[in-house]
């Protein structure tokens, strides 16, 4: 039996994980994809029906602080990085 | 002993009686990273004149009798996930290629307070996905004691340059053995403190239930020393623990009485390099001619881990770098269509192939009709490895393992099949799963020169105990003195 992820599955999640790829990543990654898929399933074996899920290694929930008023990051510095700006906005291809 | 082997508190002590001055300990780390790193490719860039400035600062603060820091003039490099104000921070990712955070991370001004010289920061797998830095996207980190070899990854860079005599002190990240594995194939002490011990503040995420900030050294004494700085509570990670800070160095000299030391029977038998089942085998001995006892103990799900890893790590991976959309930051593609083309085209060109497949699996993971088969089984799961620990340190203080089933591979050797690299990790990411702290500290050398490192582990915030054991080996061995030529 052929473990490779069908291409109209990789494509799918291509476009859910919003990455453009090349034929070639396409088809890498339907039998990379497949052959890590068939590896995980041995977690099948499992019976896992009465586990509660665990999220996070040490479980801590409902982390509060005092709301106080904080400097945020100023808008040049929050500004500096981005691929195009007006100096007062990030800047973006039109949408509409 | 040269000034590039030396230990950090050996460095301070030499400091704080007058002997050498940060600023010759600098220099000589500079001139070994300019003589030697462009055959090694530990660091992606190097701060000279920044690290010159503050080494001068404290050697006058010292001369003026002023109060300093714990690590006051020691160079100390960091992994480029670590955020640095002002300091080009890539990810080893072209979509970060130009990326020069406005804020520092909350290690990085932990460090600055304790007068620490941040000498560069060093390469790794892209976004820390990796065992190899192969899958860095500007160069490929070779083993200091064998270049055609694998430094380890994803923090190979920061293993790499403590090894290679570059600084006596480096931080990295450790997700599911990041840490841990570069340390074992280079021969140095690495270690991945409790999940929460030190503040992700500032750390580019990658699987942010995972990820943990801890440093690589020479020996256990400067791991420990660093810890000193670097844990602790911050308010800007809410997952950050709310424990107190032993001071690991101070008992870190006293034996630790009637230890039980845990360990597998038969684990992971395939696969596992002879030479390393060797110096595990040898390392438990150490411990027993220390008057520890040997319990064998059951982790009946430890061949579960890589499998529940490779499910949790990329759906947190998938969801946390959806930010990268070539608006805020990053990298944008030049020609696109449309607004979702652009987030697209520009992902699609500025990540690599490694983040590309663990984004393309954590979205499979989590999309409509496999959320339950694969996230949620795997949550399930990751208890179940939990519960294991929970139930062997009912009987046992430490757990002893090897780090890695082989030491260094080949660069190149496992690059082209991403499931028999993951298959590397299985004695690592069990920690990460779990949240407990590990150290991987040098136990041999194989037959071609190679280090092998041995995993201990401990439970959660018991990071101390985990340091004084490592410590009662270190001072029975003398794998952790030897040097690459």
């Amino acid at each position: 039996m052929s473990t490779q992820l069908p291409e109209d599955d990789v494509l799918k999640v291509a476009s859910l994980s919003r990455l453009k790829l090349s034929e070639t990543e396409v088809n890498a990654l339907g039998k990379q994809m497949g052959s890590v898929l068939k590896y995980i399933a041995m977690l099948d074996e499992l019976d896992t029906e009465s586990i509660e899920p665990m999220a996070h290694a040490i479980e801590i929930s409902n982390v509060f602080r005092e709301d106080q008023l904080q400097e945020s990051l100023p808008r040049d510095k929050a500004l500096s990085n981005a691929p195009q700006t007006d100096g007062n906005y990030f800047l973006v291809p039109a949408i509409l | 002993m040269s000034t590039m082997s030396m230990t950090a508190s050996k460095l301070l002590a030499k400091m704080s009686s007058g002997e050498i001055s940060s600023e010759e300990i600098t220099s000589a780390c500079l001139n070994e990273i300019s003589r030697r790193d462009a055959s090694i490719n530990a660091f992606l860039s190097v701060q000279q004149e920044a690290a010159l400035e503050k080494a001068r600062e404290v050697d006058q603060k010292r001369k003026a009798g002023k109060p300093l820091g714990k690590l006051a003039g020691i160079p100390i490099a960091l992994k480029d996930n670590i955020c640095t104000e002002g300091v080009n921070t890539t990810c080893a990712s072209k979509m970060l290629e130009h990326f020069v955070p406005p804020y520092d991370a909350h290690i990085v001004e932990r460090l600055k307070a304790a007068d620490a010289v941040l000498i560069g920061k060093t390469n790794q797998d892209e976004f820390a996905m990796g065992s190899s830095t192969e899958n860095s996207a500007f160069k490929t980190t070779t083993n200091p004691w064998n270049n055609t070899c694998a430094a380890g990854g994803s923090s190979g860079g920061s293993a790499a340059a403590v090894a290679a005599g570059f600084a006596p002190l480096a931080l990295g990240s450790d997700t599911g053995g990041s840490i841990r594995q570069p340390a074992s194939f280079c021969g140095v002490v690495g270690l991945k403190p409790t999940y929460g011990r030190v503040s992700r503040y500032g750390l580019i995420a990658f699987a942010s239930s995972l990820d943990q900030i801890g440093p690589f050294a020479r020996d256990v004494t400067d791991a420990a020393l660093i810890m000193e700085t670097i844990a602790g509570k911050d308010h800007r990670d809410t997952t950050s623990l709310d424990a107190a800070v032993p001071e690991f160095t101070s008992k870190l000299e006293q034996p630790l009485e009637n230890l039980k030391v845990g360990y597998v029977e038969h684990l992971q038998e395939e696969g596992l390099h002879e030479e390393v089942k060797e110096a595990t085998l040898r390392a438990l001995d150490v411990y027993k001619s220390l008057g520890a006892e040997l319990v064998p103990i059951e982790l009946p799900h430890a061949k579960y881990c890589v499998a529940t890893y490779y499910i949790i790590a990329p759906s947190e991976a998938s969801s946390n770098l959806a930010r990268y959309d070539g608006v805020h930051y990053g990298y944008r593609a030049k020609d696109f269509e449309n607004m979702i083309d652009m987030y697209a085209a520009s992902r699609g060109e500025a990540f690599g192939d490694e983040v590309k497949r663990r984004i393309m699996l954590g979205t499979y993971a989590l999309s409509s009709g496999y959320y339950d088969a694969y996230y949620l089984k795997a949550l399930k799961v990751r208890r179940l490895i939990r519960n294991d620990f929970e139930q062997a340190f009912q009987s046992v203080d430490i757990i002893a393992s090897p780090v890695t089933p082989t030491p260094a591979f080949t660069i190149g050797e496992l690059v082209d099949d991403p499931l028999a690299m993951y298959l590397a990790d299985i004695f690592t990411t069990s920690a990460n799963l779990s949240g407990i702290p590990g150290i991987s500290i040098p136990a041999g050398f194989s037959q071609n020169n190679l280090p092998i490192g041995l995993q201990l582990l401990a439970p959660p915030l018991e990071e101390e105990r985990l340091l004084r054991a490592a410590r009662m080996f270190e001072r029975e061995t003398e794998w952790h003195l030897k040097h690459p030529k």
